[in-house]
């Protein structure tokens, strides 16, 4: 397999202009004891067909459940998801069921997400019968490809999740999300539980399948490489916000928002004499069941202003291909690149 | 000689389980000299925490038992010790801080207590004494003092490690072995509490065992390291020889996997297949099967680690001169 062209400054096949899958004000709220928890407050991001959207954020940030909103897994409590033009968060049952054909998800713990009872055909066959589709002869046969598709070896078909290893488990996980065609598929921390030799491999399975099927993916996780590694655009997330999206090359080499810097600057890099500046944030997530009134980011925030702590800013355009929900980078972006 | 504080020679450590014996080390060879501090890099299953487990005589048994080694501390075999002269070096001239600090600390009892309670249990104070010493523990690893009556239940996740490592620092140990300390935080906390470790080590002049899968963590927190691979240590060096300059098969796989923050790599090199299963280790090399450079003898004969230079010390053939060094890294799924 020949390495794909991505050199400095991203490839953008012209595919990758069409979205695929656009987000609206998407809200999702959850009622706790202690209030309404904001797990994702307000989000607006698109997704063009083809190319593959990186969500970053540490834990509780909203990423999961936004992820999982997208596919109608949870309901939203507020806004649009539109796919292909329509507008899934007012399907009905039925056209749930379908549009679930075009649309899927990697777990991320392949030792919860796998069924312990049933062998590892009947898991990456089950679509099928779900869906009622094909007989049982052309069902066998699109098993036996999909496994040798993910790098499985059909002498596991019989075999059961407990006598595979995460990796392999990972591989049966990766087979069922592609079982019915998808053309969007949502990673969801696909290779956090995994070892880094292990993970690696993972990787370059998704990778290449992209390649080979024209996915586009949404792939969550909250290790910046992983993320920055597999995508083409990297929306940061922070307690149920956006608060930078910019392409895999922006996001290291000119990151804008305070805690996109902060966040890049903890993460620790293998290698000696890695010269960095370093930010270390103070104190500890809010909690989302109250967040701060104005910015989210504004009771850690190095930097910040009296109007911080009034309103929040709005993810704008600040420079081409660069959205940033922060007061100080609106006050210095050049007014020219602001639309 | 006086130099080195922890000397390990040749541990030997199983399990015995329904599926057959597990060797989880094997011929384990170690060193860790005074105010260093050494990081032990693997994935899971390489040995990592059962090194930790014995190095405290804290081996499960049955169905875990040393089977063969010496584990030399301050040139003393702790093997060959009583009991009660391993409490009294356990929690107090080796102590130890746990991946999950959730659940190492215990629920029912104030974090203030619980600190307490390991200084009275080595230090001749008074209670109060040692309240006092608890409060002053918390302070400085940024815990308010006034949080010494909570539980833990009522700190996060980041704090809750801030007081294992209080705790673990309260009688000031020699050796502090630290168990993945950071790998259940997120990574703004994590970059928190490796300043703290810092800071502290550098103030106490504590020596430390860091256990990581985390290459990251290592380059920014080790001054050398040993990598280990299904039971044994594999390569080791000065952290920055060994970022520099990694031999051995294995640890260059390890670095041909890690998606990179700073560069662009259009494609990972992984390394192919698995872990090999710990009741049957192959033969010979223990990473043949899964080397890109192995040839016939790989799966016959056991490497001898040699030194390929002063300090760097590396468990393959291929620099006893026995196997030719072909293309590492190329790529496989």
């Amino acid at each position: 397999m020949q390495p794909n062209d991505t050199a400095a400054g991203g490839v953008k096949r012209e595919e990758k202009q069409d979205p695929l899958l656009e987000v609206r004000n998407l809200k999702k709220f959850f009622n706790t004891k202690q209030g309404s928890l904001k797990a994702v407050n307000d989000i607006s991001f698109s997704v063009r067909r083809g190319e593959t959207l990186g969500i970053v954020g540490e834990s509780g940030c909203g990423k999961s459940t936004a992820g999982r909103a997208l596919l109608r897994l949870v309901e939203p409590t507020a806004g649009e998801v539109i796919f292909e033009g329509e507008n899934i968060t007012t399907f009905k049952r039925d056209r749930v069921r379908a549009f679930r054909r075009d649309a899927q998800i990697i777990f991320q713990d392949p030792f919860a997400s796998l069924d312990p009872r049933l062998s590892i055909s009947e898991i990456i066959g089950e679509p099928y019968e779900i869906f009622s589709l094909y007989s049982k002869a052309e069902r066998f046969e699109r098993v036996q490809n999909l496994m040798s598709l993910v790098g499985l070896s059909t002498k596991l078909t019989n075999s059961f999740p407990h006598e595979l290893d995460g990796g392999r488990r990972q591989r049966v996980g990766v087979a069922r999300a592609l079982a019915l065609d998808p053309k969007f598929v949502v990673c969801d921390e696909p290779v956090s539980a995994l070892d880094v030799s292990i993970q690696a491999q993972i990787l370059n399975l998704i990778q290449d399948l992209q390649d080979r099927l024209h996915l586009t993916y949404v792939f969550i996780s909250h290790d910046l490489s992983v993320v920055r590694h597999l995508s083409d655009r990297v929306a940061v997330m922070y307690l149920g916000k956006i608060v930078e999206i910019t392409t895999y090359h922006n996001i290291f080499t000119r990151p804008r928002h305070p805690y996109t810097q902060a966040l890049l600057s903890a993460i620790p890099i293998p290698k000696v004499n890695a010269k960095r500046e370093r930010l270390i944030l103070e104190g500890d997530v809010p909690s989302p069941v109250n967040p701060p009134k104005g910015c989210i980011f504004s009771g850690r925030c190095p930097y910040v202003m009296d109007k911080c702590r009034e309103a929040p800013p709005a993810l704008i355009s600040t420079e081409e291909e660069h959205y940033t929900a922060c007061y100080l980078v609106h006050d210095q972006a050049d007014p020219v690149a602001e639309e | 000689m006086n130099d080195v504080l922890l000397d390990i020679r040749d541990l030997r450590v199983t399990y015995t389980t329904e599926e057959g014996l597990v060797v989880a080390v094997d011929d384990l060879n170690l060193q860790l000299r005074r105010g260093e501090t050494l990081g032990l890099v693997g994935e899971t299953g390489a040995g990592k925490t059962t090194t930790a487990l014995s190095i405290m005589q804290l081996v499960p048994s049955p169905p875990g038992r040393i089977e063969t080694g010496e584990i030399f501390f301050d040139g003393e075999d702790l093997r060959r010790k009583r009991l009660e002269d391993i409490r009294n070096v356990r929690g107090n001239r080796i102590s130890m801080i746990f991946q999950d600090p959730m659940t190492s600390l215990n629920p029912v009892l104030t974090v203030g207590f619980q600190i307490e309670e390991a200084i009275m249990l080595h230090q001749r104070l008074s209670q109060r004494q040692a309240g006092r010493k608890a409060r002053d523990m918390l302070k400085l690893v940024g815990i308010p003092e006034g949080r010494a009556g909570d539980y833990p239940h009522e700190f996060s996740g980041g704090m809750r490690q801030r007081v294992g490592i209080a705790m673990a620092l309260s009688c000031n140990p020699e050796l502090l072995i630290a168990d993945e300390p950071t790998t259940a935080l997120d990574v703004t906390i994590q970059a928190q509490v490796l300043e703290l470790m810092r800071r502290l080590r550098s103030e106490f002049g504590t020596s430390m065992l860091l256990i990581t899968h985390d290459l990251g963590v290592v380059a920014e927190a080790c001054d050398s390291v040993a990598i280990m691979y299904a039971g044994a240590a594999v390569e080791t060096a000065d952290t920055e020889r060994l970022f520099t300059n990694p031999r051995h098969p294995y640890t260059r796989g390890l670095f041909g996997s890690i998606p990179s923050l700073d560069e662009d790599v259009p494609r990972l090199s992984p390394i192919k297949g698995i872990m090999p299963d710990p009741t049957e280790l192959p033969t010979g090399c223990r990473f043949h099967p899964r080397c890109p450079a192995a040839t016939g003898i790989c799966a016959e004969r056991t490497p001898v680690m040699v030194a390929v230079e002063e300090g760097h010390e590396v468990d393959c053939m291929i620099y006893e001169g026995l196997v030719p060094e072909a293309r590492i890294g190329e790529k496989e799924d």
